[in-house]
C-alpha cells in the first residue's frame, strides 16, 4: 500500500497557445507521489506549479506524455469520471480560500457530502469532526463574511479534508495569509497528514510553507530541477 | 432533488436581488391572470346577455336572409313551416318579422330595421310586453341608444315608411310606448320593435317570418324546409371576434409584462453567471460536472417563477376572490367598447386560466434561465477557477 504512488506522470507536457506562439508551461515531467506524503512543488511564479498542480488534480489534461491519479489516466477520463474522481478521491485547497459565499461554514464544509450522497446524519457527524480538526467547531453557523483569512483557509482545509480524501492538492495555501496564520494552518495539515494519513500536494513558494514539507520538488521553466526529501539533498 | 437544494439554498441565501425578481415576476403572474379573467368575464357576460336578448337556443332564418345584406332583407320572409309553428304554440319559439324601413324623426329620414315581436312572447328577455297596450295608437319601443340618436322619447310619434311586398309604400305613425335600457346594442341601434300583427299587416305578409328563435335548451326539430337553422356557435361567432379583438390590447399588455419579467431573469442570469465564474470553477473542484452546474444555475432561475408564484397567490388569490364576488362597476363610457356590459362586471378566474399562466410563465423563466447557461458548457474548470470566462 505505501509505496503504491498515487500520481505517477511520464513525459508530461503541457504548451499552452499564445497567439501564433506557444508557451511551454510543463516539460518533460517524470514524477512519483506516494500515500502518505507531504510534498511541494515549488520554484518562482510562472514556473508550472499550479499547471501541474491541476492536472494532478484532474482539471486539466497533459498536451503530450500521461499523467496517472489512483492509476486512472487523466487525459483519457471523460469530463464527468474527472469529476467523480475529484468528487470521491481529491480535496482542493485555493489560495484565495473559494468558500461558497452564500453558505454557512457548515453548509461549506458539507457540500463535498452533498455531492456523495452521504445521509444526513452522517453528514453532520462529518462536518462536525472536520471542523474541529481545523478547530472552528464553534463557527459553523457563521457566514464566510464574517471570518478572518486564516479561519477561512481552515474552513477549506476541512471542506477538502471532510471527505477523507486520498490526496489534498494545496494551491498557495498561505499566500493570503500573514506569518502566524501560515503556520497555524500549517501545523494543522501536517497534523492531519500524521493522524489521517491524507497525503498533502503543495504548490508554492512561500519559505514557511517549505520548511514544513518532507519532500520538495523544484520547478524551474516548466522542468523539475531538484527534487528533495527533508534531511537530504539527493537531486533527481 | 441536490440540485433542487441548492438551487433554494443559493436562491434564498441571495436575499434582495431574488425577491426583487420574484415581485416583479409575481406582478406579471397577478396582471396576466387579472387581465384576462376580466375579458373572459367580459366575454362570458356579454354572451349571457346577448343569448338571453336575442339568440336564445339558436334561430331558423329564413333562407333569404342575410343580416350582412340589408338589401336582400325584402324577400326575406316566408310563412313558417309546421315544425316550428308547434314550437310556437307551446311558446317554445317566437317568430320575428324584420323589415327595412324609413323613419322621420323631427322632419329628418333614417334608415332602420323595423321588427316585430310577440308582445306575449316570453322566448327573450326583450321587453315585448311594453307593445300590448295600443289605446294610443300602434305602440313602439326602442332601446335608450336609439332614443338618443334618434332625439326620441317615450310619448313621441314618429313616421315610419315601408314598402309591402308588392313594392308599393305605404307610412303609419307609431307611438314610443317605452324606452327600454339593453346591454345588448343588436337589439337597440338603428332598430324598433312593434307588435307582430300589425307589421305583418302593414306588409300584407300574414303568418310570415324573418327568423324564428328557438328558447334557451330548446332542441331544434332537425331541418326544416327553406329555413336554416343556426346554431349559437353561429350566432356568437362575430361577438367572439369582436371580444377578441378588444382584448388584444390587454394582451400587448401583458406579454410586455412578461417580456420585462423575463429581461429581468435573463439580466439576472447573465450576470450572476458572470460573477459567479470563480464559484462554477469551485463547484467543479468539488466534483460537480458541468451538466450538474447547468442544471444547478437554471434550476436557480426557473425556482424564480416558482416563488413569483407562490408571492403572486399571497396577493393574488385574496384580490381577484374579491373582484370576481364585488364585480366592477363600469362607468357608462364602457358603452363605447362596442358591446355592451352590465352595470357590474364580474371577472371570471378559471382554473384553466390560472393553471395555463403559470405554467406558461414557469416554462418560458426556465427557458429563459437556461439559455445563458449555455456558456458554462464550455467552460474549463481551470479557466473558471482563474476567473475567466471563455
Ligand atoms: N490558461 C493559460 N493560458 C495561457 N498561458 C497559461 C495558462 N495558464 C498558465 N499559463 C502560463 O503557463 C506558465 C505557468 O503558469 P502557472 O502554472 O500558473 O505557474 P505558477 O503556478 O508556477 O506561477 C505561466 O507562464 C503562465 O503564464
Ligand atoms: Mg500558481
Amino acid at each position: 500500500m505505501q509505496d503504491l504512488p498515487l500520481v505517477v506522470t511520464h513525459a508530461l507536457d503541457k504548451t499552452y497557445a499564445l497567439g501564433q506562439t506557444t508557451l511551454k508551461a510543463l516539460d518533460g515531467i517524470d514524477l512519483a507521489i506516494s500515500r502518505g506524503e507531504f510534498v511541494g512543488l515549488v520554484g518562482p511564479s510562472g514556473s508550472g506549479k499550479t499547471t501541474l498542480l491541476n492536472i494532478i488534480g484532474a482539471l486539466d489534461v497533459p498536451t503530450s506524455g500521461s499523467a496517472e491519479i489512483l492509476g486512472r489516466s487523466v487525459e483519457t477520463l471523460t469530463h464527468r469520471e474527472a469529476a467523480r474522481l475529484r468528487n470521491e478521491h481529491l480535496g482542493f485547497i485555493f489560495q484565495t480560500f473559494n468558500l461558497l459565499p452564500v453558505y454557512t461554514v457548515f453548509e461549506n464544509v458539507e457540500f463535498p457530502l452533498l455531492l456523495q450522497g452521504i445521509e444526513t446524519g452522517r453528514r453532520k457527524q462529518m462536518v462536525e469532526e472536520a471542523l474541529a480538526w481545523v478547530g472552528l467547531a464553534d463557527r459553523a453557523d457563521s457566514r464566510p463574511s464574517q471570518l478572518s483569512g486564516g479561519q477561512s483557509q481552515r474552513v477549506a482545509i476541512a471542506r477538502a479534508i471532510v471527505k477523507k480524501p486520498d490526496v489534498v492538492l494545496a494551491d498557495e495555501p498561505t499566500a493570503n495569509l500573514d506569518a502566524a496564520n501560515s503556520h497555524h494552518i500549517m501545523k494543522t495539515m501536517l497534523q492531519l497528514n500524521r493522524d489521517l494519513h491524507t497525503t498533502f500536494v503543495f504548490a508554492t513558494h512561500d519559505e514557511k510553507v517549505i520548511g514544513y514539507l518532507h519532500r520538495t520538488i523544484t520547478l524551474v521553466d516548466g522542468r523539475i530541477a531538484r527534487d528533495e526529501h527533508a534531511g537530504d539533498s539527493s537531486h533527481s | 432533488m441536490l440540485t433542487l437544494t441548492l438551487a433554494l439554498r443559493n436562491l434564498l441565501h441571495a436575499g434582495l436581488r431574488t425577491w426583487l425578481n420574484v415581485v416583479a415576476l409575481s406582478f406579471s403572474f397577478v396582471a396576466i391572470i387579472f387581465l384576462q379573467g376580466f375579458y373572459d368575464g367580459l366575454n362570458e357576460q356579454v354572451e349571457r346577455a346577448t343569448v338571453a336578448a336575442l339568440y336564445g337556443g339558436g334561430q331558423y332564418w329564413h333562407s333569404s336572409y342575410d343580416p350582412y345584406d340589408p338589401l336582400t332583407l325584402d324577400d326575406a320572409h316566408g310563412v313558417i313551416p309546421a315544425p316550428l309553428d308547434s314550437l310556437i304554440a307551446h311558446r317554445q319559439a317566437t317568430p320575428i318579422l324584420i323589415r327595412p324601413a324609413t323613419i322621420y324623426p323631427q322632419g329628418r329620414f333614417r334608415s332602420v330595421l323595423l321588427k316585430g315581436i310577440d308582445p306575449d312572447q316570453t322566448v327573450l328577455s326583450i321587453p315585448s310586453a311594453l307593445l300590448k297596450d295600443r289605446s294610443h295608437g300602434i305602440p313602439a319601443i326602442i332601446g335608450s341608444r336609439m332614443a338618443h340618436s334618434t332625439g326620441l322619447q317615450k310619448g313621441d310619434m314618429v313616421t315610419v315608411q315601408w314598402r309591402d311586398v308588392h313594392g308599393t309604400f305605404d307610412a303609419r305613425d307609431v307611438v314610443i310606448a317605452e324606452v327600454f335600457r339593453s346591454t345588448v346594442q343588436d337589439i337597440d341601434n338603428e332598430q324598433i320593435w312593434i307588435p307582430l300583427d300589425e307589421l305583418r299587416r302593414f306588409t300584407r305578409t300574414p303568418d310570415e317570418a324573418t327568423i324564428v328563435v328557438l328558447g334557451q335548451r330548446v332542441a331544434p326539430p332537425g331541418s326544416v324546409g327553406g329555413w336554416d337553422f343556426r346554431d349559437l356557435s353561429f350566432l356568437l361567432r362575430d361577438l367572439h371576434t369582436l371580444v377578441r379583438m378588444k382584448s388584444v390590447g390587454a394582451s400587448i399588455l401583458y406579454l410586455l409584462l412578461l417580456f420585462l419579467a423575463m429581461l429581468a431573469i435573463f439580466d439576472t442570469q447573465v450576470l450572476s453567471i458572470w460573477r459567479r465564474r470563480k464559484e462554477m470553477g469551485t463547484l467543479m473542484a468539488l466534483g460537480m460536472t458541468r451538466g450538474g452546474v447547468i442544471r444547478l444555475f437554471t434550476t436557480e432561475g426557473a425556482l424564480h417563477s416558482i416563488l413569483a408564484a407562490l408571492v403572486a397567490a399571497m396577493y393574488g388569490i385574496p384580490l381577484m376572490a374579491f373582484v370576481a364576488n364585488t364585480g366592477f362597476a363600469l362607468p357608462n363610457a364602457a358603452d363605447t367598447m362596442g358591446f355592451a356590459i352590465g352595470e357590474k362586471l364580474f371577472p371570471v378566474y378559471s382554473p384553466s386560466l390560472v393553471v395555463g399562466t403559470t405554467v406558461l410563465v414557469c416554462l418560458v423563466t426556465t427557458i429563459v434561465s437556461f439559455l445563458p447557461t449555455r456558456r458554462i458548457a464550455h467552460l474549463k474548470p481551470t479557466d473558471a477557477l482563474r476567473g475567466k470566462l471563455s
